[in-house]
Formats: C-alpha cells, sequence, structure tokens
C-alpha cells in the first residue's frame, strides 16, 4: 500500500482535535449558581399554587427541595456542548466496534422520526386517530418478516437483549403449550454474554457448546449435548468471529427431532439481509437489531428496538397488543390467549422504529442487498490490510467482521488494551476488545458499509504502526493515549471507592472522614 | 511471579496452608497477576461450610470476575476482613496479608491431594506462563 | 447508493487487491442451498424527498397533536418540553455514539450519565441509581429481580393499583423465574392497609405501589412504610415514582424504600407512541453489586484530573454471563440525557412550580368537570396531577364524541384495562393545560354526555 501514507498520531490539545486543554471534566452541578434557572413557566394561576400544594397531605411532602442545579439556559447548552467536545462519534470518525455496527446514520431519518405526528402522539388516543403509525407499524412489520424469511413479526422488545428475552419467554410458552417440561438451551461459547445471561433470566439451564477448531459450531458436539430435555439452541449468525454457521440448518434438524427450537441472534443479521434468510436455516426465532442493522442512532448506549420474528407456529405466542388491519381500519389486539403477555409499556419503541421504516424505505429491497455486500466487502478488505499487523483468527473470508490477535505483543509487555487506547491516539474508535473469549487478546473489527477504501487504508496503516511501536517502543503504546482529551483513568480506584454521583463538597468531606 | 515452597495448590489457582490442625487458603501470586487490580473479594462469613470443588467466594478486578473454589471441606473458622477492606492487597502480597479465609479441615487426607509447588509449577509451564 | 463507501468500480478494484475474483468468492462459506434466490417482495427504493412525503403523509393520518387538546394520561403525559433539549441531542456527538466502552473518548456521554444518576438520587433520595433502563416496567421488574436475590423469598406483592402494563410486564419478566406474583388489593382507590397487614406476615420479598398510582391518588406510603419496617423489615419497599412528582413529594427514600424505579418520560421526553421512554433504577450502596445495568464512576487520571469510567462491570452480561444480574445490554442513555438536560434547565425551582402548576390544574379540572350533571369523581383521597371521574355513560364512547367534536382528548377510559369499568374516565391535567382550555373539555363533555 504504498500510495497510503502513514497517518500521524494527533497531536496533543491540537485545536484540529477539538479538544480543549486536559483537565477535570466538568459536572452541571459545577455551575449551579443560587437563583438562576434555565426555564420559565406560564405565570397565570401562580396564586393557587400555594392552595395546591396544601391539597396534599402533610405527611407526603417534600420538606427540602430536590438538590438540582441551578442554571440559565445559556450555561445548560455550553456545558453539555462543551463535554460533547470529548466523545468520539460516527460522525467523526471510524467507529469499528465489532459487533455493535456502528454504521452512519441517514440524517433524513432524525427528521421524520420527530414530525409531531410521530413524535407527539399519545398511545392512548383514540385508534380512529392513530391509523398513520398504526399502518406503519403493521406494514414494517411485515417488510421486516419478509426480509428475514419468517412468518410473523412483534416489534415490541426495546433491544436486542430484551428481544432474546422474549426469545426465551417463546420457548417457555411453547413447551407450556405443548405439555413439555424442557429446562436446557445449548449455547455455543462464542454467543454474546446476553445469550447465557437472557437463558437464566427465563428460568432456563444454559449449557455452553464448544465451538469446533474453525471457530464455528460442533455439530457433533451438538448433537451429544441434545437429549429431550433440550428446549432448544441460541446461535448467532454469521457468528461472533464473523462466520457463516454452515451447518445451522443440520443444527436446526436436530434440535427439531426433540422438538426443541431455533433462537438466532440476528445481531449480526447486517451480513445477511438479502444473501440469506434465517427462515430458510430452519430458524424458529430470530431479533434483529435496528440500531445496527437498519441504521437508527445508538444514542450512546441506546435506545434501541429489538423485533424478533417468528414462524406461524409461534406466532400465537407474541406478546400483546398485536396491530390488526380490520376493514374498518387499524386497531390493536389485546386479547390473545396465548400470549407470552406484555414486554413493553405500550408497543416498542416506536419512534426507533419509524427511523428503520424511513431506512428500509430509502433502500428497498436491492439496496439492502447491496448494504449486506459492502458491509461484507469491506470487512474482507480490510481483513486483508490488518492481518500482516494483527494475524487474524480465521484463515478464511469472512462475513461483515473478522477477529484479530494482539497476542504477539505480550511478549513486548503490551496488552491489546494498550493497543486498543492507541488507536485512540490515530482519531479512530478501538474496536471490541477481548471479545469473542475463544480468541486470545481479541481485536473485533466491523467496518460496516459506510466506510471508504481511503478510510480503511487509513485504519490499516495505523495498526501496522501500532505494530511497529510495540517492537520498537513499546512504552509509547503502554501508556496511550497521548492525545485524547483526557489521560488513561484509573478504573481500580474508581471501583474501589465507589462514587457514583455528585456530592457537594462538604458531604464529601464528612463522608471522607468518616 | 513467586510460587511459594511449602504450599499446596489448586489447579484453579488458590493455594492452602497448614497451621495446626487448621488451614489458610489464598489465590496465587498468578491468579492475582492474571486479574490485575482486584476491587473486591466477597467472602463466606466464619461458620460456613466448604465443600471441595465448591465456589464459596469470589473475587473481582476491574474487567474480570473469578469464583474462589474450596480446595478441601470444612468449616470457615476465620476470614480475612483486611482484604474485603482494602482488596488491593491480595495484589500487593497474595501469600501473606492477601489471604482470604481460614477454615477447619474436615478430612486431613484431602490436603495430601492437593497439588505440590512443583505440581503447580509444572502446570503454570503447561499454560505457558513459566515463571523465572 | 448514497450511504456506501464504495462505488461498484471500487468494489472490483478491492476485491482484486484482496484476490477474490467475485463477491460470490467471498460467500463461499455460505451453503447454496441456503442462499437468498429471489429479493423480498419490499416497495421500491425512494429517493429522500419521496421518503418526507411518504413519511409526511402518514403521520398526517395520526391526529395533529399540535392542534389537538390532550387530557391523557395513564404513563404518558403531555408536559413541556425545551426547545433546547432536541438542539442538544441533536449534537452528533450524543446520539452518534455508544455505550461508553473507551472512557478517554467518551468523556461527554459517562459525565452526563454521571449527571442522570445524581439527579435521579437527588430526587428519589437514595444512593446509587444506574444509567437507565429501557423503561418504568422492565425496571419496575428488574427491581423485583433485585428483591428476589437480596431476600431469597419466593414472593412479591403487587399493588393493585400500579399501572397495569406495568403489571403484566413484571409478570412477563418473572415466568420462568422462582418469584410468585400475588396481588395486594385496592380500597377505594388506594392501597388497602389491611390486606397489606396480613401480606406482611408472609414475608415477600418485595412489595411495589405506584406514587401517585395508576389512578392519580396519592399512596399512604407513610403508613405502608410504617407497616412494612414493624411486620417484615426484610421485605424490600418498592416504589415506582414519577420522577416530576417527587419535586413536591418526599423522597421514596424517607419512607425505607429499598428501590425506587420509574420512567423519565415526564422529564422532556415526547410520548412517541409509547416510545423511547427511559426506565430509573435507584437503590441503595448496599445493592451496588446487584443493580442491573450500566453504572458511571467518578475517577481520576495520572495527574488527579477527574473524568468519568463505567464501573463494577462485573455484574453486567459481557463479563459474568449467566451470572449476570440482568442481561440488558443496550438501555436508553440518549432518552436518559433528554431527562437529565430537562432537569438542568428547570432547576429545583422550576421543577417545583411546575409540578405545583400540574396539581393547581388538576384541582382546578376535577372542580370544574365535577359539575358537569352525571359526574362524579370516583375515589376521595388526594390526588396530584390525574383523576378519574365517573360518567353517566360509557367513558370509550365519550372519548370518540369528544374527539371527534373538536379534537378534545378528554381522557383515557379504564374499561382498557379493566372491561368492566365501563363509565370511569382517568383524566390527566399537566400545566401546559390552561384555564380557558379546562373549560373547553368541560364544555365538550357536557355537550358530549348530554
Amino acid at each position: 500500500m504504498a500510495e497510503t501514507k502513514t497517518p500521524e498520531p494527533q497531536q496533543s490539545q491540537s485545536t484540529e482535535a477539538g479538544c480543549p486543554p486536559r483537565r477535570s471534566v466538568e459536572v452541571i452541578y459545577e455551575r449551579s449558581l443560587p437563583g438562576h434557572r434555565g426555564y420559565r413557566l406560564p405565570r397565570g394561576a401562580a396564586a393557587r399554587w400555594e392552595a395546591a400544594i396544601d391539597a396534599l397531605p402533610e405527611t407526603l411532602r417534600r420538606k427540602r427541595p430536590p438538590e438540582l442545579p441551578e442554571v440559565t439556559e445559556p450555561e445548560v447548552v455550553r456545558h453539555f456542548i462543551g463535554i460533547s467536545l470529548l466523545n468520539h462519534h460516527v460522525d467523526r470518525s471510524l467507529y469499528p466496534l465489532g459487533s455493535c455496527t456502528m454504521k452512519y446514520n441517514p440524517k433524513i431519518n432524525e427528521e421524520l422520526a420527530r414530525l409531531p405526528g410521530f413524535a407527539l402522539l399519545h398511545p392512548q388516543a383514540p385508534e380512529t386517530s392513530l391509523q398513520g403509525i398504526l399502518a406503519l407499524l403493521w406494514r414494517f412489520e411485515r417488510e421486516l418478516a419478509c426480509v428475514v424469511g419468517m412468518a410473523a413479526v412483534s416489534l415490541h422488545p426495546a433491544a436486542g437483549a430484551q428481544g432474546e428475552m422474549l426469545g426465551m419467554k417463546l420457548f417457555r410458552a411453547y413447551h407450556r403449550h405443548r405439555g413439555h417440561a424442557k429446562r436446557k438451551v445449548l449455547v455455543p461459547d462464542s454467543a454474546h454474554g446476553t445469550n447465557p445471561a437472557s437463558v437464566v433470566l427465563s428460568g432456563f439451564e444454559p449449557v455452553q457448546i464448544a465451538s469446533g477448531a474453525d471457530g464455528r459450531m460442533d455439530l457433533g458436539a451438538i448433537r451429544a449435548a441434545i437429549d429431550d430435555d433440550t428446549a432448544g439452541i441460541m446461535v448467532t449468525n454469521p457468528n461472533t468471529l464473523g462466520l457463516f454457521e454452515k451447518e445451522i440448518a443440520a443444527v436446526a434438524e436436530a434440535i427439531h427431532a426433540v422438538d426443541g427450537l431455533v433462537y438466532m441472534d440476528g445481531a449480526n443479521l447486517n451480513a445477511l439481509v438479502g444473501l440469506a434468510q434465517p427462515g430458510a436455516m430452519g430458524v424458529d426465532i430470530v431479533h434483529l437489531n435496528l440500531h445496527k442493522t437498519f441504521s437508527t442512532p445508538h444514542g450512546g448506549g441506546g435506545p434501541g428496538s429489538g423485533p424478533v420474528a417468528v414462524t406461524a407456529e409461534l406466532e400465537p405466542f407474541l406478546p400483546v397488543p398485536i396491530v390488526e388491519r380490520t376493514e374498518a381500519g387499524y386497531r390493536l389486539e389485546h386479547g390473545r390467549p396465548l400470549s407470552v403477555g406484555p414486554l413493553h409499556p405500550w408497543c416498542g419503541n416506536a419512534g426507533v422504529v419509524v427511523r428503520a421504516f424511513a431506512y428500509l424505505h430509502s433502500l428497498g429491497a436491492e439496496g439492502l442487498a447491496a448494504v449486506s455486500r459492502a458491509a461484507i466487502v469491506n470487512a474482507n478488505y480490510l481483513m486483508k490490510q490488518v492481518a500482516d499487523s494483527f494475524p487474524v483468527a480465521k484463515r478464511e473470508w469472512c462475513m461483515h467482521e473478522f477477529i484479530s490477535s494482539a497476542s504477539w505483543t505480550k511478549k513486548h509487555k503490551v496488552r491489546v488494551m494498550d493497543v486498543a487506547k492507541r488507536l485512540l491516539d490515530f482519531g479512530f474508535h478501538a474496536p471490541t476488545v477481548s471479545f469473542p473469549l475463544i480468541v486470545p487478546d481479541a481485536l473485533m473489527i466491523e467496518p460496516t458499509e459506510t466506510e471508504t477504501r481511503p478510510t480503511l487504508d487509513r485504519f490499516a496503516a495505523a495498526l501496522r504502526e501500532i505494530a511497529r511501536e510495540v517492537r520498537e517502543s513499546p512504552e509509547r503504546v503502554q501508556q496511550a493515549p497521548h492525545s485524547t482529551c483526557v489521560g488513561r483513568l484509573n478504573e481500580a480506584a474508581a471501583a474501589r471507592r465507589l462514587r457514583v454521583r455528585w456530592q457537594a463538597a462538604k458531604e464529601r468531606d464528612d463522608a471522607g472522614g468518616a | 511471579m513467586e510460587i511459594r515452597e511449602g504450599l499446596r495448590y489448586t489447579k484453579d489457582h488458590e493455594w492452602l496452608r497448614q497451621e495446626g490442625d487448621e488451614v489458610v487458603i489464598g489465590i496465587t501470586d498468578y491468579a492475582q497477576e492474571q486479574l490485575s487490580d482486584i476491587v473486591f473479594v466477597e467472602l463466606p462469613e466464619p461458620g460456613a461450610t466448604l465443600q471441595a470443588g465448591d465456589a464459596f467466594g469470589s473475587v473481582e478486578a476491574v474487567k474480570a470476575v473469578a469464583d474462589l473454589y474450596a480446595p478441601i471441606s470444612g468449616e470457615v473458622t476465620a476470614v480475612n476482613d483486611a482484604v474485603a477492606d482494602d482488596p488491593a492487597i491480595v495484589n500487593r502480597s497474595p501469600y501473606e496479608d492477601g489471604w482470604m479465609v481460614r477454615a477447619q479441615a474436615a478430612d486431613a487426607g484431602e490436603v495430601e491431594s492437593l497439588l505440590s509447588a512443583a505440581d503447580y509449577r509444572a502446570l503454570l509451564e503447561e499454560l505457558g506462563e513459566a515463571s523465572e | 447508493m448514497s450511504n456506501i463507501g464504495h462505488t461498484p468500480q471500487e468494489e472490483r478494484a478491492m476485491l482484486a487487491a484482496i484476490g477474490a475474483d467475485s463477491f460470490e468468492t467471498l460467500l463461499d462459506q455460505v451453503p447454496s442451498a441456503l442462499r437468498q434466490q429471489k429479493p423480498c417482495d419490499l416497495p421500491p427504493a425512494q429517493s429522500e424527498f419521496e421518503l418526507r412525503r411518504t413519511l409526511s403523509g402518514l403521520a398526517a393520518e395520526n391526529y395533529d397533536p399540535l392542534r389537538s387538546l390532550s387530557f391523557l394520561g395513564a404513563g404518558f403525559y403531555d408536559h413541556i418540553i425545551p426547545a433546547a433539549i432536541d438542539q442538544i441531542v441533536l449534537r452528533s456527538e450524543f446520539y452518534t455514539a455508544y455505550t461508553p466502552y473507551q472512557a478517554e473518548v467518551a468523556q461527554g456521554t459517562l459525565t452526563t450519565i454521571f449527571e442522570f444518576q445524581s439527579l435521579i438520587c437527588a430526587l428519589s433520595g437514595m444512593e446509587i441509581a444506574n444509567a437507565s433502563m429501557y423503561d418504568g416496567a422492565s425496571a419496575a421488574a428488574e427491581a423485583m429481580l433485585l428483591a428476589g436475590s437480596a431476600t431469597r423469598s419466593e414472593r412479591v406483592l403487587l399493588a393493585e393499583s400500579i399501572h397495569p402494563r406495568t403489571r403484566g410486564v413484571i409478570e412477563t419478566y418473572l415466568d420462568g423465574s422462582a418469584l410468585e406474583v400475588l396481588t395486594l388489593p385496592e380500597r377505594k382507590g388506594q392501597v388497602d392497609l389491611a390486606a397489606l397487614e396480613q401480606a406482611l406476615t408472609e414475608k415477600p420479598a418485595a412489595v411495589l405501589l405506584q406514587q401517585p398510582n395508576f389512578f392519580g391518588l396519592l399512596e399512604p406510603l407513610d403508613r405502608v412504610a410504617e407497616l412494612q419496617q414493624r411486620l417484615s423489615a426484610e421485605t424490600h419497599l418498592v416504589v415506582s415514582a414519577d420522577p416530576l412528582s417527587l419535586a413536591l413529594l418526599a423522597p421514596p427514600a424517607d419512607f425505607g424504600a429499598q428501590t425506587v424505579i420509574g420512567d423519565v418520560q415526564p422529564l422532556g421526553i415526547p410520548p412517541q407512541f409509547g416510545g423511547p421512554s427511559a426506565g430509573y433504577f435507584a437503590t441503595r450502596a448496599s445493592h451496588a453489586r446487584r443493580l442491573p445495568g450500566r453504572l458511571v464512576a467518578e475517577a481520576t487520571d495520572a495527574e488527579g484530573r477527574r473524568g468519568f469510567v463505567l464501573t463494577l462491570q462485573t455484574r453486567e452480561q459481557h463479563i459474568r454471563r449467566e451470572k449476570a444480574t440482568s442481561n440488558i445490554c443496550t438501555n436508553s442513555a440518549l432518552m436518559a440525557l433528554r431527562a437529565t438536560i430537562f432537569l438542568s434547565l428547570l432547576g429545583p425551582t422550576g421543577l417545583q412550580e411546575m409540578a405545583a402548576l400540574c396539581a393547581a390544574r388538576g384541582q382546578q379540572a376535577a372542580e370544574r368537570l365535577c359539575g358537569i350533571r352525571g359526574v362524579a369523581r370516583r375515589h376521595a383521597g388526594p390526588f396530584w396531577r390525574e383523576f378519574v371521574l365517573t360518567l353517566p355513560r360509557e367513558a370509550e364512547d365519550a372519548v370518540e364524541r369528544a374527539y371527534e367534536a373538536g379534537g378534545v382528548l378528554a381522557g383515557v377510559p379504564l374499561s382498557r384495562f379493566w372491561p368492566e369499568r365501563r363509565r370511569e374516565l382517568l383524566v390527566a391535567v399537566t400545566e401546559k393545560r390552561t384555564p380557558e382550555e379546562i373549560e373547553t373539555l368541560a364544555e365538550t363533555l357536557e355537550k358530549v354526555l348530554a
């Protein structure tokens, strides 16, 4: 790659990086001044306030006002803009966090989701006045079902993990209906941590299955683990190593032979849209992360949306209420005797669904397939550029992401986390680190389809430069990052002496002296 | 990394020291190094029963957590409150100040079946972590 | 394709550069029997301009929230939303970032979470709060699980006067757990203290109350606390509290609550047809290691400068897997940020004025509406922002007519939750409703009930 210049790490405190000089990060309470306020309420009925408060039972009333900051609107805005500058984000540069699918979030989706006719809708308005949103939800359920090749979809889960939990509740409901008392759910050792956690949350027992040498499910091991007590299996496809589970259909057949169910974790579905459908793989239940595959923003940790698609056999068990289309229009059906019950205060994160609906309609079937294709091309291209500096775990083509290993840096006393931190100096977010657990010192890299070749080249060049540093000047890497807005923070000390809320100086001193 | 002579070890990286008719249990230098900065230690109450091979507590670092497995069966006679208050002691002094529990062994024979220092060294070498 | 990073020509060059003959080569691991043969049947792609027309069209098939007059509540409320909130959350730095795994480049998000935790502690009186849950209902379910694991009791007691959906979500969550759900009946719309006294002798893991409750009434938390502490000190008193009400009401910590949860939708979050919102989860410091979800703590760098980090991560699913306290991963950080900005703008005085204005308007509306022939309050107990009316005809019918008569969203018929409560209407009155608007509601109801 002679045409790619080795990137220079950003200089500390450069104005280009948008970084203020390093100092303690400000908390809104520190802008508080007595009597300041950032919002004025309508004046009017002021005289009645006191009487209204007096009407509340005295024993239940607050004695002192809550300790909230007192700040003017401009000061509030300056504070939040000020701290916002300390964030890395997709709109700044590459965010190759494996399995999280940090793709670009189209701006039009934000605009449309903010239309008052969506954003301000109250769920309890008369159904006749909600025909637009009910139609949107009804259509989107069917469009997603079409994408994954399944019979029905619930848009209720608020995130992927809640989708997984719904999947496990569906396992329970199905088996209860069939008169089974099955307890075990098989989970490959490469699974996301949410999988075994969801299994336990629903009263099942996870049985961990070791992956085969190629990083995929070991059909023999799975067959050996299956017995009459097997309620089903959770399969991530493509798996967390970025590999397609070739034996998924055979696994499904073996599970179905004991009347078990196959749950597919669709966190990585962005590799498959338009190319392969879970419905054709023998999958009974699959969740989709709209905040991954369908481009809705991650919001610093949420909100997400984790719709679940199921076979016709499982449809009666989906959570209520269900949007139905009748001759008189759309309506919500609450009475479904076999339903697992409600999962959400209403019908799921409709505001997130509106964004995903806009995304799906901006692409159509061919566009969605092109997205998956580009994600796969980008991942494979980047994998080849990275492999010479950080060896790739499995020597074959990958799907939408791949795993490199930083094991070799240990002999230079550099840990995988140091490599991740050094990447921050080059203006990139780090990949997912130390996951999946089955690859030592894993760097899980997912570029997504929205990145260009020059960006991928710059990222690969940065990793090459870091690999050189590990050999020649390891302390540079060990002490990274050098140019971020804050330095490495002492997480151990923070955990040992927990401070998880703002306390005024005096209160802190008292606590410290105690 | 230190492997102290005269102690007994388990493959789960705990050590055990015989003191009269009691035993003292802790985690090895290798274990504390693997976990790195320990931030929390969860220990049983005195009087609790240890069952060989079962978890009796846990050691938590920033991004890892390890269960403590009882090397032998017996009854807990004392726990080290100092490590509960200041878990960093385990990093500084895994074989001395960082001990975890003291117990009355139910079956003295169980102690004999544990690894010797040499056995434990061989185990670590197998893991590719030969000590200097 | 405007969001794809390369053209077909570039793709060919990239494939050539890595030694792949074609895209198909990369897919050789996908068995041909599993390949999708034909694209699924979706409508054709739309340009941005067309998309705006499609979605605006769908939005226009709903009621126009800017022209309607809303007295709807039951968990979602029409409160003020300061303009600064959207301007800030539309910063790419906030909405296009993810969970702050790399603290050095995520101090913006981490700081806002720390602030959210602090503000929630200030309102609830608790010592520790997490970075948010999906919503108030799932927070309630997680609180039941925490109580179960902390007390090892196998029953949880839910007041009949909590939101029926919250109860439903708890039942769904707990299906498969060791916890059995029992109901604490209501009496005159509030928790039945005699029944509570009896139920506490069974030493349940938790008693869950909502404050104000689903009917808008204030629960006698002082008397509940007295009974709980006397009869079953180990039981977790869990309060689902509207965060806005806590500007006027004593923090549940004062009544010995072990956990306080709720939904922050009233704090600057648009109702969005039911989601996304964010739940909050606050508890005692002694439960820190049982807390579900993300938690942010203060930390220092090598030079002693303060910053923030995710902490106690070993509770979480990505480390402890099947032994995790919860399976939650993605939460509702951006909605929690809205609440954080909201509380920062309002401050202690603004929030109190807002909550007091709700109370004043609520009382005003109740008085006025009870002047209509055949209309009366269903319960006599004290309320804050919301109350139940008994109507002389079916409530569902009345709200349909009121909407058709002039876009008045008069309230939520309780028959939607309890079919036998056909003539009961839940009315919410926020600080946004003027005396003139309350008069409009009254006149509309007079008309449709006549």
